[in-house]
């Protein structure tokens, strides 16, 4: 939000504002992007096979719901580490991962969108 | 005045951690729009950003918390099944919105929309929390990382917006409620 954090402020910040990767911040957004959309994806697959809904009911009273959300969660973290691990000293093009994970993020609304996933189920 | 266990509950999922989600969240959006159009941007004392730092570290907690109250506690009340014979389904929220053409849209698009879109709000929230108190330096360098926080933070208020609404609409139509009831306050006559 400020942008002017303290952290490394003073008479060096502009030095070491140059020498940021982006790598890290690049994972944490590509990584959401990807979480959600699994999310969105699980969701219509728990919705049209009844064999995947059986899968993801990781807790009975939940049903299904727990499976999807816990999963897509996994998907999210473990993509998160792994990205970060290799971005972690890189400045990757960090457009090109908004891009990406823009359309990640309007895919996992289109899909969590009830009429839209029966749509694509032919409910 | 009283109130049942699984009313409670539910209110505390709703309107207190769902409720303060849907604020913070609004904040942070509001202060990212702020911060970018102004001219001189302001410093914080060190203590100013610790509470900046809380403010996001418990925006996305709320979150969580929230959506794990909703699924794992409330949602197995709501779609409870009616033992045979049961023909008052007041305890039973789910089959008691399906019961009517009236009310069975509040659970095919409502529910159906709030149970998985609301997981993207803590989602977003988490990683723009995390950006913007671990990286905020690096949004100086590229400014499209305060886009994709914005956009993020964004969809998080949209989707935090539609669980909120569906949840309060099908709490009026069909509310949780059952269990033990908690005696609050004995009114006089």
């Amino acid at each position: 939000m400020n942008d002017m954090k303290p952290q490394k402020e003073g008479p060096d910040d502009s030095a070491a504002i140059a020498q940021l990767p982006n790598g890290p911040v690049g994972a944490a957004i590509l990584s959401a992007g990807i979480g959600s959309c699994a999310l969105g994806l699980l969701a219509v697959m728990g919705d049209g096979s009844k064999a995947v809904a059986h899968w993801m009911t990781f807790y009975l009273p939940t049903g299904p719901l727990s499976g999807v959300t816990s999963t897509a969660i996994l998907v999210w973290l473990i993509s998160w580490a792994f990205l970060a691990r290799r971005w972690r000293t890189k400045t990757v093009a960090i457009a090109k991962v908004n891009t990406v994970a823009f359309v990640l993020l309007a895919l996992s609304l289109l899909l969590t969108f009830p009429p839209f996933a029966d749509r694509l189920l032919g409910k | 005045m009283e109130i049942t266990v699984r009313a409670l509950a539910s209110e505390i999922h709703g309107m207190l951690f769902g409720g303060f989600f849907l604020m913070a969240i609004f904040g942070v959006v509001v202060e990212l729009f702020r911060s970018a159009h102004v001219e001189e941007p302001s410093k914080l004392t060190p203590r100013g950003y610790s509470l900046e730092r809380l403010y996001l570290i418990v925006t996305a907690g709320l979150g969580w918390v929230a959506v794990l109250l909703g699924a794992y506690i409330v949602y197995p009340w709501y779609r409870a099944i009616p033992p045979a014979g049961v023909t008052n389904l007041a305890g039973y929220p789910q089959h008691l919105l399906m019961s009517s053409p009236l009310t069975t849209g509040w659970h095919g698009l409502g529910m159906e929309w709030k149970e998985h879109i609301s997981w993207l709000a803590p989602i977003a929230m988490t990683m723009v929390a995390y950006v913007l108190t671990k990286h905020r330096l690096a949004m100086k360098k590229y400014p499209q990382i305060r886009t994709a926080v914005l956009v993020f933070a964004l969809v998080a208020l949209v989707s935090a917006s539609v669980a909120g609404f569906f949840g309060a609409m099908i709490d009026s139509n069909a509310p949780v409620k059952g269990g033990t009831t908690i005696h609050l306050v004995r009114g006089n006559l």
